[in-house]
């Protein structure tokens, strides 16, 4: 132990120190490991609510697509909203190539003036003003985004680039996903693109972050100053049905009140054009998230891309492979690889039993599938989604990425085999977040790259770009943005980023409440309020399907009551609704609480013109939709109640933000300033 | 001399000691029979050997009463610790170089690889002096879990 006293003796001293130093590794190294022990499942929270969101997304998204093939009547006028939102039909102002002279600017704008064709001085001018927190006048983002457009429709679907025109290339992760700082700190390190550095990004630019726009506007307006030497992959976040879920579709409403109706479109239009693959001396493919088993570069780069609006738009077809899509959801999180030690690397493969759930998404009506579209159409999309959604895994073979919802899990055989095909010898891609900010995988033939630092939370990981020169050989550059003076130890690091973990499952624990409660209620059968630790693990696990450790978590989100009990209510404490909730039926705010944010998609894009109101009509047909987007019923006559109540001012109509307000969870202990704290049990 | 912070300060270990002690403190006044405070220090995670922990409670439990009193205990449970740190600061400056920290570790006891020792580092220090005082606590005790 630690009984140790200093004597004179010189040996003793010795011997003394030596226990000491034993006693010391020991802890260290048993601190060490329960560090790394949070660290993962700290990355496993954040990564399973991540993909779980994105799942909701598609889930969302294949109930429009299928609404909109299927159903001409429901209701009212349920698929004319959606319309116009699925098939965009371009407004024909936008097709005027000068429709942006008729925007002035006023005198009073501060904010940089571009003059076309762009010069370094429009480049410096624009990188000095986003430091500063400007933002660029609607005027020169239509017309940077027309210009844009003409110079991306002129490019094939695949770059070719050559390394024996210049000294390096450099691949960013893309995945900057409106992080500006990190794009700055990019260009800081590695110079500003230029002849000399020629840049590749890798796709998704946009949403989670808070300057999706400058990102975008930096980097399209690099593209037209030097086409040869930057170039830009699509990503799965250059897609207006995500980008309404992950904030890009807010940012630019908010950033642009007058325009930015059109501003989005023609974002959309742009996205669509992004050329989807790089390849460089022949050698080096680079994609956003990957490949599967049928992908054909052949294919990929005659193909019309810009008909892919959206990877999330299902052809009439596919939405029959949802139901497969549903039952197989139960098989879960397939680690592509590990996200930070190859030593600790564990198979994923476990069998569930299948869970029935009649809450969960459900196609009605899936028998009326009729005319399917053509086929040709069918193929192209699903080239597109595999590129743009893939992730590798360690296991051979190919099956559909049911973590996320969308793309591929693809193996080393996979792999292997589409370099070999094409002469290859390297895959790069991005799409998912890793700790170092790079990742090698099967054998050191794939590559990932991720440019977001701290994407997660602050400290939760580092960026990366990848540096290839004649001789192919990647080099990999590491980075942190990093808001604080002070440097973090790991310890400090880790903590910050277990709290924010734990913020965030918990909130995903009360939007399940009563579902949740349910499941515990099945095994409380004398109603004591406790039931034993395996089977509050099992409610989790059936009702959320996180495929997280629940027993290792346990400590930090329910209090233990006698007997290996918990008491299972302790779960749902820290939380509580933003508002005082507005009086609904039970079963109504069970669905208001867990769908709120496909609720909010759809308000609006019933509000076209994002005023934030919307009629009362609106709201009902909006439930109209929704309730059958659930399967659940919810009675007529409690929408019209509910609808007439929150009209406050009885003008006929509503603010859904703030009625939505009600149905945000929010931390109790967040409103009293004081530190979130864990609920500590008696063990 | 400059010692920041004497070990144990943090109120998190703290808490930690006395849920541990008052576990066993089946009479609510503060005490624990001698004949429990080996199972409170090894739930602590500390695994002393038996004559180590005979000489433990010989110093903590001086009245031979047959019980401990938390008041003793506390300060010897976070105290203590902190001579392991202080046998291998020589100097007596209340802190170790990352030099002098690491020729220790990766050569005395069951040494450290260098992969490991730059682990030690990056988890615990932010500079190249190792105030063991302040975490020599969370060391042990692991006040986070």
């Amino acid at each position: 132990m630690w009984h140790l006293c200093c004597y004179g003796d010189a040996r003793k001293d010795e011997k003394t120190a030596i226990k000491a130093a034993v006693l010391i590794q020991r802890w260290v190294r048993r601190y060490m490991a329960r560090l790394e022990m949070r660290r993962r499942y700290t990355w496993n929270i954040f990564q399973s609510i991540e993909y779980a969101g994105e799942q909701d997304q598609l889930q969302l998204s294949s109930f429009f697509s299928f609404m909109l093939n299927n159903v001409t009547h429901l209701n009212g006028n349920g698929p004319d909203l959606i319309s116009k939102l699925m098939d965009s039909a371009s407004d024909p102002w936008l097709e005027n190539e000068n429709c942006y002279n008729l925007v002035t600017v006023p005198e009073t704008y501060t904010g940089p003036r571009l003059s076309f064709p762009l010069s370094v001085s429009d480049m410096n001018a624009l990188l000095g003003a986003f430091k500063e927190q400007q933002t660029l006048h609607a005027r020169y983002v239509l017309q940077l985004l027309h210009e844009t457009r003409k110079l991306l429709k002129q490019m094939p679907n695949i770059i070719h680039l050559s390394t024996t025109y210049t000294k390096e290339i450099t691949i960013c992760g893309g995945d900057l996903h409106g992080q500006l700082d990190d794009l700055l700190l990019i260009f800081y390190k590695n110079g500003l693109p230029s002849a000399e550095t020629p840049y590749v990004f890798n796709g998704d630019f946009v949403d989670r972050g808070k300057n999706s726009v400058e990102v975008m506007v930096l980097l399209f307006a690099y593209l037209l100053l030097y086409p040869d030497y930057m170039h830009l992959n699509r990503g799965n976040h250059e897609d207006h049905l995500m980008n309404l879920r992950y904030g890009f579709t807010k940012e630019v409403m908010q950033k642009y009140k007058i325009h930015g109706c059109e501003i989005l479109q023609l974002f959309q239009d742009v996205f669509s054009l992004l050329p989807i693959a790089t390849i460089i001396d022949g050698k080096i493919l680079i994609v956003h998230g990957g490949i599967s088993d049928q992908t054909d570069l052949d294919f990929l780069s005659i193909l019309e891309r810009h008909k892919i609006k959206s990877a999330l738009r299902f052809p009439q077809t596919t939405v029959e492979q949802l139901s497969i899509g549903q039952s197989s959801r139960q098989v879960k999180r397939i680690r592509s690889t590990d996200s930070s030690r190859p030593s600790s690397s564990r198979s994923h493969n476990i069998q569930r039993t299948p869970h029935q759930s009649g809450s969960v998404f459900q196609l009605p009506f899936l028998d009326s599938l009729s005319a399917p579209s053509p086929p040709q159409h069918e193929q192209e999309w699903k080239q597109i989604v595999d590129i743009l959604w893939s992730d590798p895994k360690t296991l051979k073979g190919c099956c559909p990425n049911t973590f996320r919802g969308g793309g591929c899990y693809f193996g080393p055989d996979v792999t292997r085999r589409l370099l070999l095909q094409h002469g290859l010898q390297l895959l790069i891609r991005s799409h998912e977040c890793k700790q170092e900010g790079y990742e090698l995988c099967h054998s050191g033939q794939v590559i990932t790259i991720f440019s977001a630092s701290n994407y997660y939370e602050e400290g939760s990981n580092r960026g990366a770009y990848i540096k290839v020169g004649r001789e192919l050989m990647p080099r990999f550059y590491q980075y942190q943005v990093s808001r604080s003076t002070r440097k973090l130890t790991l310890t400090q690091r880790v903590r910050a980023a277990e709290g924010s973990a734990f913020r965030a499952l918990k909130e995903k624990l009360f939007t399940h409440r009563s579902e949740l409660i349910l499941g515990f209620q099945e095994y409380d059968h004398n109603n004591t309020g406790t039931i034993l630790v395996s089977e509050w693990a099992q409610v989790l696990e059936t009702g959320l399907r996180l495929d997280l450790p629940w027993r290792t978590l346990r400590p930090h989100l329910v209090r233990l009551a006698s007997g290996g009990r918990v008491d299972y209510q302790s779960c749902f404490e820290d939380m509580e609704p933003g508002v005082p909730q507005v009086e609904v039926t039970p079963n109504l705010a069970d669905a208001l609480f867990r769908y709120r944010k496909d609720i909010e998609i759809i308000f609006s894009i019933i509000d076209k013109d994002q005023s934030g109101l919307i009629s009362i009509e609106e709201f009902r047909h909006t439930w109209h939709l929704f309730s059958a987007h659930l399967g659940i019923k919810i009675d007529n006559r409690a929408i019209d109640d509910l609808a007439r109540s929150i009209d406050f001012n009885k003008d006929g109509s509503i603010d859904f933000n703030e009625f939505l307000e009600a149905f945000r969870v929010v931390h109790k202990l967040d409103n009293k300033d004081q530190p979130v704290n864990r609920i500590i049990g008696k063990e | 001399m400059a010692i920041r912070n004497t070990a144990g300060s943090c109120p998190h270990v703290h808490k930690k000691i006395k849920a541990a002690f008052e576990a066993f403190d089946y009479q609510s006044n503060h005490t624990v029979d001698v004949r429990s405070i080996g199972t409170v220090v090894y739930s602590l995670g500390c695994f002393p050997s038996r004559p180590n922990l005979h000489d433990f409670v010989a110093e903590v439990g001086e009245d031979h009463t047959g019980y401990i009193h938390l008041d003793k205990f506390l300060p010897a449970m976070t105290k203590k610790p902190l001579m392991l740190f202080k046998v291998l600061d020589k100097e007596k400056k209340g802190y170790l170089e990352s030099e002098e920290l690491t020729k220790y570790l990766t050569q005395e006891g069951e040494p450290f690889s260098q992969g490991e020792m730059e682990e030690m580092l990056t988890a615990l220090s932010d500079n190249d002096h190792i105030y063991y005082a302040d975490y020599i606590s969370q060391l042990i005790f692991d006040p986070d879990t």
